[in-house]
């Protein structure tokens, strides 16, 4: 207790001090109002255009500064801090391809709406507009997939600007906000007076729901027969996974979380179904097809959830919950509309809400179902099936690790196979799908949680595309435990080839990979192979055990295909049952 | 598909016509015309852009639009009794023999002749779109050289705001 109250007290002093107005230059200014958000850690790149601010970050201790091998790196990084803490993820970049590596990061980001700030240098203002060296219009570049940004002309403008940016980052829908800073903004002299208020007009997100339309929701569960909620992302994001249980078990509604919401409801409880979608449980589309009532709760009915959209859900009446109004009605029609934030909704819901007393037999059916079929593979003993990789995953590591995957095959199973109770231990790219992520967002996640287990699950593709980050984790000592899944294809894209074209295996092989081991072994960071169980588990247990980075290699079976799939065009209660059916 | 008239104020900030008209695009909204002027209060301007679509489109349009920092309110003018106006230059070919038929139309409808050469006329007229889609039409037996218009402004009439 008293070492915990001391670093408080000595972080506030650290804070007084950067409070003080004072003539400083862009840079400076940018530094100060970092820490006084509260940002312990940046991940950046150095680069012509933000010399100054790299100048005035030598010999800077207030927060950490990772220099990653590439920025994709470095925003995938901050997205994972972001997913994993709760807090505004920060990045920095260069001008010009400096900031248009970010690009795919900040539309990660976006999509999945992630709180993010990212600073990028520009050419001098005098420079702008000219095609000048490392010149990008990087605000016009992101315009479609940032919440917000800005190019800032002066630098007495940067205090408000930076302390908006977090706020618009961090409230509302979140999302990535880009503030560009021109090389000569970042140079100039000004008086430094720190802001503490944000007053935006034309930014008022809602809040508080109207109390009619709960009143309504609550009415048309006390009447449905066949109720289901769906959560999503929103739950985790708002904070509101308590509510949400107690929302669950006061109306004993089933549940089915989407890919972004795993963790935001227990899986080991009754009343969860798993996930719904192209890759879900039988149950969850089953449910969701034959409900009469379902209740949308922070999720956005992506279409790999929604299947054909014509025949999703089609008995059912819909109540939405969303902090973002145009996600309502956008994709399915609405019968009762829900604006506000999840948490402050679902506390109004709990005061009042009764248990869905007409859908004892509902639940009796889903829990057969349930039973009946849960998520299943063929194993084997000559070969190392990826489920099973998944599943002795989750035993050794007690359920308790956060994980983050890439994209793939390997993330359903991760999806499927390792079990979440708590928000925030499940990191992953859903929106836009965005391979090169699994990994440093991983060490993004354990920059925010240094005592906990963090398992970056990849596919053998995705792991090429910023392996170069082991570096960080070897100099840093980030013991992120890289596991990569090795089927030596692109194997979600071979399923498709093999199930939709018709075997036709176009560009899929991966042969020519390096030495996963050996590769590690060059970053300095501790490396495992494993083709049998024995070696599987056995490996994997040392590199738990070890207390650094480490990588651990999966040889698995090639042509395992990830089921249940519903196909493109489909309604999800179309599901191609696979293997083990 | 119905055409409807929005005014959207926003931030008087650089970019902002990028925001709004980019949104518009990658959304897959139609813009039929765009116009973007000062408003009553310094620091604001006022767009007014005319798009068509259903009913469901619109919805999403605003809610789209309210979504941008820089947009502090959008107004669908169509839905209230409104008043559009647009203004066109139109210049015609006129040899001096054709002049009085086609000034004759200027002054049906209230035109106004702002220019005249050797072999054209400049005629300017301000009104609602269909007005000047007729005028347009009754001008071009004579031979159009040029045509400009600047879009629709409107606003709702009475006390409304
Ligand atoms: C940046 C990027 N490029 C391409 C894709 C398309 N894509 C989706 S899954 C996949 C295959 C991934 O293969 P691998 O990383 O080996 O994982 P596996 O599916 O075998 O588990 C590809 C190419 C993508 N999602 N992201």
């Amino acid at each position: 207790m008293v070492a915990q109250n001391a670093t408080l007290r000595s972080k506030e002093e650290i804070k007084e001090n950067l409070r003080k107005p004072e003539v400083i230059t862009g840079s400076e200014i940018l530094l100060r109002s970092l820490v006084l958000e509260d940002v312990e850690c940046v991940f950046g790149y150095p680069g012509g255009a933000v010399l100054y601010i790299y100048d005035a970050m030598h010999g800077f201790s207030d927060f950490k500064h990772l220099l990653t091998r590439h920025e994709q790196g470095a925003i995938h990084a901050a997205d994972g801090y972001a997913r994993a803490s709760g807090k505004v993820g920060v990045c920095i970049a260069t001008s010009g391809p400096g900031a248009t590596n970010l690009v795919t990061g900040i539309a990660t980001a976006y999509m999945d709406s992630v709180p993010l700030v990212v600073i990028t240098g520009n050419v001098a203002t005098t420079l702008i507009g000219t095609d000048a060296f490392q010149e990008a219009d990087i605000t016009g570049i992101t315009m479609p997939i940032t919440k917000h940004s800005y190019l800032v002309r002066k630098a007495a403008d940067l205090p408000r600007i930076i302390h908006e940016a977090f706020h618009i980052a961090n409230t509302g829908r979140k999302g990535p906000v880009l503030i560009d800073i021109p090389k000569d903004v970042s140079a100039e002299l000004t008086l430094f007076e720190p802001v503490t208020e944000v007053s935006i007009r034309g930014y008022n997100p809602t809040v508080q729901p109207n109390k009619l339309q709960v009143d309504k929701m609550l009415k048309a569960i006390s009447e449905a027969e066949r109720p289901i909620v769906l959560a999503g992302g929103g739950v985790v994001y708002s904070g509101g996974h308590e509510e949400l249980h107690e929302f669950i078990i006061k109306s004993g509604i089933p549940i089915t979380t989407t890919l972004l919401g795993l963790g935001a409801f227990p899986s080991g409880e009754d009343l969860w179904l798993g996930m719904p979608g192209m890759h879900g449980t039988y149950t969850a589309n089953m449910s969701i097809q034959s409900a009469d009532l379902l209740i949308n709760i922070g999720a956005r009915f992506d279409d790999r959830v929604t299947g054909k959209l014509a025949g999703f859900a089609p008995h059912a009446k819909i109540v939405h919950i969303d902090i973002d109004p145009a996600e309502i009605g956008k994709n399915v029609p609405t019968d009762i509309p829900i604006v506000g934030d999840v948490k402050t909704v679902l506390q109004l819901a709990n005061k009042d809400v009764k248990y869905a007393a007409k859908a004892d037999a509902w639940r009796a059916q889903i829990a057969a179902s349930k039973l009946e079929k849960p998520f299943k593979y063929q194993d084997s003993d000559e070969e190392l099936k990826p489920q099973w990789v998944i599943e002795m995953l989750y035993e050794e590591s007690k359920g308790e690790a956060i994980v983050t995957t890439d994209v793939g095959q390997h993330q359903m199973w991760a999806a499927q196979y390792y079990k979440f109770n708590k928000p925030r231990s499940w990191v992953t790219s859903g929106g836009l799908g965005t391979m090169g992520f699994g990994f440093p967002s991983a060490i993004g996640a354990q920059m925010a949680n240094p005592d906990r287990l963090v398992i970056s699950i990849n596919g053998d593709g995705g792991m090429q595309m910023c392996a170069q980050e082991l570096a960080i984790c070897a100099i840093n000592n980030i013991p992120v435990k890289v596991v990569i899944i090795n089927n030596q294809v692109l194997g979600m894209v071979r399923q498709w080839q093999e199930l939709i074209y018709d075997n036709r295996y176009s560009h899929i092989d991966l042969s020519g990979s390096p030495d996963f081991v050996k590769l590690a072994d060059a970053y300095g960071v501790r490396g495992f192979r494993a083709s049998t169980k024995e070696e599987a588990r056995a490996a994997w247990i040392e590199a738990m055990n070890h207390p650094g980075p480490a990588v651990v290699e999966f040889v698995v079976r090639k042509h395992e295909n990830v089921y249940p799939m519903v196909t493109q065009g489909s309604t999800i209660d179309q599901m191609i049952m696979g293997d083990a059916e | 598909m119905k055409r409807h008239t929005i005014a959207v104020i926003v931030n008087d900030q650089p970019g902002v016509l990028q925001r709004v008209s980019g949104l518009f695009g990658r959304r897959g909204f139609n813009i039929e015309s765009i116009t973007v002027g000062t408003s009553e209060e310094a620091g604001l301007s006022r767009m007014v852009i005319v798009t068509t679509g259903d009913d469901k489109t619109l919805e999403q349009v605003i809610k789209q639009l309210y979504k941008l920092i820089d947009v502090i309110k959008v107004v669908d003018l169509s839905a209230n009794p409104m008043v559009g106006r647009e203004l066109a230059l139109i210049k015609v070919n006129a040899e001096p023999a054709a002049r009085p038929e086609i000034m004759g139309v200027v002054e049906t409808f209230r035109a106004a002749v702002v220019d005249i050469g050797t072999h054209s006329l400049m005629v300017q007229v301000v009104g609602d779109t269909e007005k000047i889609d007729a005028m347009v039409e009754l001008m071009k037996p004579y031979g159009i050289r040029e045509l400009s218009r600047t879009g629709v402004t409107a606003m709702i009439r009475g006390n409304a705001k």
